[in-house]
């Protein structure tokens, strides 16, 4: 069992944690898309701060018998792992929509300069 | 015929892409080269966010510029040509690199297959005749891979896919339009024609060794450009795209 003031601390990081994430969604520093996976993480900390039975009976349904925090480490790496592969895809998405966003731009550019030379030249 | 209004003068077939990274020193020279070839050849330089004259000097020259606001990579420079080539309504649109080894005066074979019917992509190689191409070894290896590796997908011999002297059709012109691919984009884009059932053609071309500039391709980047192409290659068989189709 999680020892009592391991609880307490774990609780208040997670709360903290929490008011944070709700204040950058507040403030529009974080899109609600993304807030969601850390508000869920949040929640997860949270619950395993004050169920204190949580992280053993966790690891006795996935067979961990040794050292039942290593369910929680393992978890963590595959949650950080697939937060990492999500903001690949964010940023290969993001760059693919600046390139065309460039090439536009400078397709338009172009088309007004020489519209403009047009212009002059016929003394319009 | 008045080069300024295209939307008023009956629009000309084919238009010259060259994309320019840095090139203030030879851009000017080729494009006066491409206009002794044939005066009636559109041109458009992509100015791919050059940080010398490369835009000023091209435009000093009377050709449309088109200057990406920071440098894309070579892939993106060309689709820039492709996407004015498609809102203009061009037929066949050839690439014509800013460093002068491409020679104008090879342009009708590359032409010819189009304007036949006969290919959606037509290739120049410096391999597929007889003349001998000098190149770095490690170059080479990269080159002969690719060929090997191509001429499978294909089923038919290729000799040179990294070869950026080409020229495409109307339907080759869409499909690069909406998809092309960015780093290395030559080899990948040969395989797209394939993979959406356009036809290839590769024909014999002399090239000439660059005037300025140096490949963008070091010895320290081949093993990287490689493997990047050729795991773009493996994914690209797995990819059922459809080709995109003109809007009426």
């Amino acid at each position: 069992m999680t020892p009592l003031r391991v609880s307490i601390i774990g609780s208040i990081a997670a709360v903290i944690m929490l008011g944070l994430i709700f204040e950058l969604i507040r403030r529009r520093h974080l899109r609600e898309r993304y807030a969601l996976v850390w508000v869920v993480t949040g929640l997860v900390l949270l619950t395993l701060a004050i169920w204190r039975e949580g992280l053993n009976t966790l690891a006795g349904w996935a067979g961990v018998k040794t050292y039942p925090p290593s369910i929680f480490f393992a978890a963590i790496l595959f949650f950080m792992l697939v937060l990492v592969l999500h903001f690949s895809i964010v940023l290969s998405r993001l760059s693919d929509q600046n390139v065309t966003l460039a090439q536009k731009l400078a397709l338009l550019e172009s088309r007004v300069r020489e519209r403009e030379q047009a212009e002059n030249s016929t003394g319009g | 015929m008045e080069r300024r209004a295209p939307a008023a003068a009956p629009l000309p077939r084919r238009l010259v892409i060259v994309p320019a990274f840095n090139e203030q020193d030879s851009v000017g020279g080729v494009i006066e080269e491409i206009r002794r070839f044939d005066t009636k050849l559109e041109i458009i330089v992509v100015d791919d966010g050059s940080d010398d004259r490369t835009a000023e000097v091209a435009r000093a020259h009377g050709v449309h510029v088109v200057s990406l606001p920071f440098n894309l990579g070579i892939g993106a420079a060309v689709q820039t040509g492709f996407r004015y080539a498609l809102a203009n309504g061009f037929d066949l649109a050839v690439q014509i690199d800013a460093d002068g080894q491409h020679v104008p005066s090879e342009l009708p074979k590359l032409f010819a297959p189009l304007e036949a019917g006969e290919a959606d992509l037509v290739i120049g190689s410096r391999f597929a005749g007889e003349r001998a191409f000098r190149s770095s070894f490690t170059r080479r290896i990269g080159i002969r891979l690719f060929a090997l590796t191509v001429s499978a997908i294909a089923r038919r011999r290729l000799t040179d896919t990294t070869s950026g002297f080409r020229a495409v059709s109307r339907r080759g012109i869409v499909l690069f339009a909406a998809d092309y691919p960015h780093d290395y984009p030559e080899v990948e884009a040969t395989v797209m024609i394939v993979k959406h059932r356009l036809r290839l053609k590769e024909v014999p071309v002399r090239m000439r060794e660059r005037t300025s500039g140096r490949s963008s391709i070091t010895a320290l980047r081949s093993f990287y450009y490689i493997t990047k192409v050729l795991l773009a290659l493996f994914v690209e068989l797995f990819r059922s795209r459809k080709a995109p189709q003109e809007d009426a």
